[in-house]
């Protein structure tokens, strides 16, 4: 390498070169007529669609009515939400006969739906039949912009028998008319007992300057505004804009203070298992898979978020039949339960508990340790008490949502 | 140099560039500016409508973000220079026939993926890490310092990911100078010193003048520094263009601060340039010249 | 480089060292932890040594696919954009032309350009124009921005040449292919070795630009980037620590002959 870095540096080195002086006029002009151009396309714009969101039973005998099984999938998933042999997918291909191709291509919701939003505002194929979105503001416009495949229940009778109360009817998606659950989990606190020597047990114990400098928030803006609400005693499903106001005023103060160490958008695990921060707002499957004893998860007492991951089929879905077939199967218990023990978040088929429990049973040395933590855990099982303090994020039309991200974004922003 | 056989044989050469650099960098950018201008939502759709609040809107909510990354970006550029300099003149001047060796070695991290070093990186500033730990629990650093999740710590990782930018054409610079130039300048009297400030810093300068605007760009721009190693008030416009683009699906102002990010910094490195640069440049040519 | 022992200055030398070790520290935690024992999903604190993330390099079929995409999109950008970029630079390195300050100032602009701008700027065109993202779009904004580096490297190389070599082969009856093929591309070599070398290392580590064009197509870094929400595998490490081995292999071969071919006096001007 070394005997081409000197050439490659003096090209660099001498930038000057790059437009002599006697030319550099006529450079600025053509940067002049460079934005000229710009000006000449100033005319384009992008087109959007209207509100789709409202579906009935024609809309979902229109889509579904000639289409068939073609015995392929194409799933598009998060990282970490697969065994890595690929256990159950294998499993559904052998019951089925459906061969699943299965990628990791979901990093974060905001750009993952930057990706798929232009080919499916165009009717093209985004070269998945399959997806898990989160609920949330890139799954609302979704709904909203018709990019979704209406689900026929009729062909999700598992689902029907066997998903647990919280997960039927969910208020961000009434009758799940176009996702089901995957795996939901919890926001709550994690803290590291190591430092924190007093039971942690509400938010208001964020704000506390007692742990100035050593507290994590999540960045997103659902996530922190969710919480900001919750210290007001306000539940972020029925808040107002005046809410929204109130809560990002505490917001800011327990930054400015000096309270907060950082936000999160992801990277909070290791921050509390090591002591960089020692309490923070955090997921529940993150916590329980840390397998840390010094690290503690709760759902504080003003509320926590229950956050659902959901399979949903967008509309230009090529093989959308075998796209149902495998979200049905998926809620066998049977089907379910090995998932769940490595994924480790919440399954929407409480059924599972007793499989895991049994499997437990079986087992023996480490894996029975593991299994029975599993089947004990109120982390992947959670308590009714937990569950009914639990509340989803806002859902925000676009004008709402322009006027929330205004006054959440700008605070994890140090702006 | 120009003959009437072959005038168009420029135009051929530059042709494929010319047009890939066309469709895609010159005509992307008018049409960010193009998008800056407008108003609307994923929803209903974009417009154009002239909209230049979204350039006030912009600056006034993120105005901290913007001068933050200005000004980090002046930090890092500042201490690139000034932590490559001296080993830079070290490897030019004196290391002899392993001068290729030094080089390869001051280089070799960054055969290292960016994202995998910046993350290694809060592994060893970590509180608890193989730095800080020792020192805090021996009481030689107070119990609440740290430095994860704070300026200095994005600053020092932007210093870190940028420093090739500054040490490269510093060591050009410096390898280009001929060493009987500071002999003559001895033989003259000059002092080591004198012989320094005088010979070789003048003659480096073109390097270390490229080298500044070759760091500064890229680390005010950065956003995975401040992201992975900064704290709540470091954040710089880049995690705000970031956010805008795909959490709000904001093009407009996203758009907006990026016109204004790379305006700013090419008017910067123009103004730059033209103020120093010229000099500089004659300089260096003088010295290839004269041998 | 006569040796001036009044001046050996001792001080500066560890001084370099100092600076290279700083350097190298990140780098040592990255490869330590690839022979780490960890045991849960999370990497990040020492459990023991084992080679078993070696053994089970490939059990994760994304990030290989990722690493692949990384590779194959490197090799590509930089064959195509070697191959531009360097008629592009001798064009601007040789000749004076109308619309070359331009194209100059073109070349400035891509390259102080920030890579957020430059990505954010790209989506907004290909948002604009429908254009599905993807491998493809990856690729040519690769090559957009490999490009301007290799043809400022070759243009530097270029200018210093003399003109009188090219005239002589004229002189003596060589077409215009056979000059660029026999004096002139020889002459370069180093100039286009060197914008080829950059272009790859550019490509590969691309983060920022390949984030917003990427669409479904996963690299390498974003990989990485991704897998922070779940904790990043070891294997990731021993990728990293591969991809450097390699890197630090043909570097290390390289300065050898250098070294050796170049007397204490050569220069390779």
């Amino acid at each position: 390498m070394s005997d081409i870095r000197p050439e490659l540096v003096r090209g660099l080195t001498r930038p000057r070169a790059a437009a002599p002086p006697a030319r550099t006029g006529v450079s600025r002009r053509r940067a002049l007529q460079l934005m000229g151009t710009g000006l000449v396309l100033a005319g384009c714009g992008v087109d959007g669609q209207g509100g789709k969101a409202a579906v009935g039973r024609s809309d979902v005998r229109e889509y579904w009515s000639g289409r068939s099984g073609n015995g392929r999938l194409r799933w598009a998933n998060w990282p970490g939400y697969m065994q890595d042999d690929h256990e159950t997918i294998k499993a559904f291909e052998k019951a089925t006969g459906i061969g699943v191709t299965y990628r990791e291509v979901i990093q974060e919701t905001g750009p993952w739906f930057g990706k798929i939003q232009a080919p499916l505002a165009a009717g093209q194929s985004i070269g998945f039949d399959l997806m898990v979105m989160t609920n949330g503001i890139q799954l609302e416009k979704c709904r909203q912009l018709g990019y979704l495949a209406p689900l026929d229940r009729s062909r999700l009778r598992n689902f029907a028998a066997n998903a647990g109360p919280t997960y039927r009817n969910p208020s961000y998606d009434p009758g799940n008319a176009f996702t089901v659950p995957y795996q939901s989990g919890i926001t709550g606190i994690a803290y590291n007992t190591r430092y924190v020597k007093d039971e942690i047990t509400s938010i208001a114990q964020l704000f506390d300057p007692k742990y100035k400098g050593r507290v994590g928030m999540l960045g997103d803006s659902q996530e922190l505004g969710s919480f900001g609400m919750f210290l007001l005693g306000v539940d972020p499903e029925r808040s107002t804009p005046a809410d929204w106001e109130r809560a990002a005023a505490k917001l800011r103060e327990q930054r400015d203070r000096g309270i907060v160490r950082k936000y999160y958008t992801q990277d909070y695990v290791d921050a509390v298992s090591k002591g960089d921060v020692w309490l923070t707002m955090a997921w529940s499957g993150d916590v329980y898979s840390l397998t840390s004893p010094d690290v503690r998860f709760v759902v504080p007492e003003e509320g926590g978020t229950l956050w659902t991951d959901n399979l949903c089929i967008p509309r230009t879905a090529e093989n959308p039949v075998d796209a149902l077939t495998l979200i049905d199967w998926l809620y066998v218990p049977a089907n379910n339960a090995p998932l769940t023990e490595f994924v480790n978040y919440i399954t929407p088929v409480p059924a599972v508990r007793e499989i895991v429990a049994a499997d437990a049973a079986k087992a023996t040395g480490a894996e029975r340790r593991e299994l029975t933590r599993l089947s004990t855990s109120p982390l992947v099982f959670p308590s009714q008490a937990d569950l009914a303090r639990l509340r989803h994020y806002r859902r925000l039309t676009q004008a709402e949502e322009t006027r929330y991200q205004r006054i959440f974004e700008p605070i994890a922003k140090g702006s | 140099m120009r003959r009437a056989r072959g005038r168009f044989t420029p135009y051929l050469m530059i042709l494929p560039g010319g047009l890939w650099l066309a469709a895609f960098f010159v005509v992307p950018m008018a049409l960010m500016v193009s998008l800056s201008l407008q108003t609307g939502n994923l929803v209903d759709g974009f417009r154009q409508t002239f909209h230049w609040q979204n350039y006030t809107y912009a600056l006034d909510t993120y105005r901290d973000a913007f001068l933050r990354s200005l000004w980090y970006g002046l930090l890092a550029t500042a201490a690139c220079a000034a932590l490559s300099y001296p080993a830079a003149y070290w490897i030019a001047f004196r290391a002899g026939r392993h001068k290729s060796t030094y080089l390869v070695l001051l280089l070799l991290p960054y055969f290292v993926s960016y994202v995998l070093r910046t993350v290694s990186w809060k592994l060893v500033l970590t509180d608890n890490g193989p730095l800080l730990g020792p020192l805090r629990d021996h009481g030689i650093l107070p119990q609440d310092f740290h430095v994860l999740d704070t300026g200095f710590a994005v600053v020092s990782g932007l210093t870190y990911n940028f420093l090739p930018f500054m040490v490269l054409p510093i060591y050009v610079a410096l390898e280009r100078i001929d060493p009987r130039l500071v002999e003559a300048a001895h033989d003259l009297y000059a002092s080591r010193a004198q012989a320094f400030a005088r010979v070789v810093l003048p003659l480096s300068l073109p390097g270390v003048l490229a080298g500044v605007i070759m760091t500064f760009a890229p680390a005010s721009a950065d956003y995975v520094n401040a992201e992975v190693l900064g704290g709540p008030r470091d954040t710089m416009v880049g995690n705000v263009i970031q956010a805008e683009y795909f959490d709000n699906g904001a093009y407009p102002v996203a758009s907006a601060l990026s016109f204004a990010l790379m305006a700013v910094l090419l008017l910067g490195v123009f103004a730059y340039a033209r103020a120093l640069g010229a000099r500089g440049a004659r300089s260096v040519l003088d010295v290839a010249a004269g041998r | 480089m006569t040796p001036r022992p009044r001046e050996a200055v001792s001080g500066l030398r560890v001084y370099t060292l100092l600076l290279i070790a700083w350097l190298l520290l990140p780098v040592a935690v990255m490869i330590a932890f690839g022979f780490n024992d960890a045991h849960g999903k999370q990497n990040f604190r020492w459990e023991g040594f084992t080679l078993r993330w070696y053994a089970h390099l490939l059990d994760k079929g994304d990030l290989t696919t990722a690493v692949l995409n990384s590779l194959t999109i490197a090799l590509l950008s930089t064959l195509v954009s070697t191959v531009i970029g360097t008629l592009a630079g001798i064009a601007l390195g040789r000749h004076r032309f109308r619309g070359g300050g331009a194209a100059n100032l073109v070349l400035l602009m891509a390259i102080s350009c920030p890579e957020i701008v430059m990505g954010a700027s790209l989506l907004s065109m290909f948002v604009t124009f429908g254009v599905p993202r993807g491998y493809p779009t990856v690729l040519a904004a690769h090559v957009m921005f490999s490009i301007a580096f290799v043809a400022v490297t070759v243009r530097a190389r270029v200018a210093r040449l003399d003109p009188a070599v090219e005239e002589a082969a004229r002189d003596l009856g060589a077409g215009p292919w056979t000059r660029f093929r026999l004096v002139t591309l020889p002459m370069i070599r180093p100039g286009v070795v060197a914008g080829a070398l950059l272009a790859f290392t550019l490509s590969v580590d691309d983060f920022v630009i390949t984030g917003f064009t990427g669409g479904a197509t996963v690299t390498f870094p974003l990989w990485i980037y991704g897998s922070t929400r779940t904790g990043t595998p070891p294997q990731v490490n021993v990728m990293g620590t591969l991809i450097f081995a390699s890197g630090a292999l043909i570097a290390v071969v390289v300065a050898r002959r250098t070294a050796a071919a170049a007397g204490p006096q050569a220069r390779d001007r």
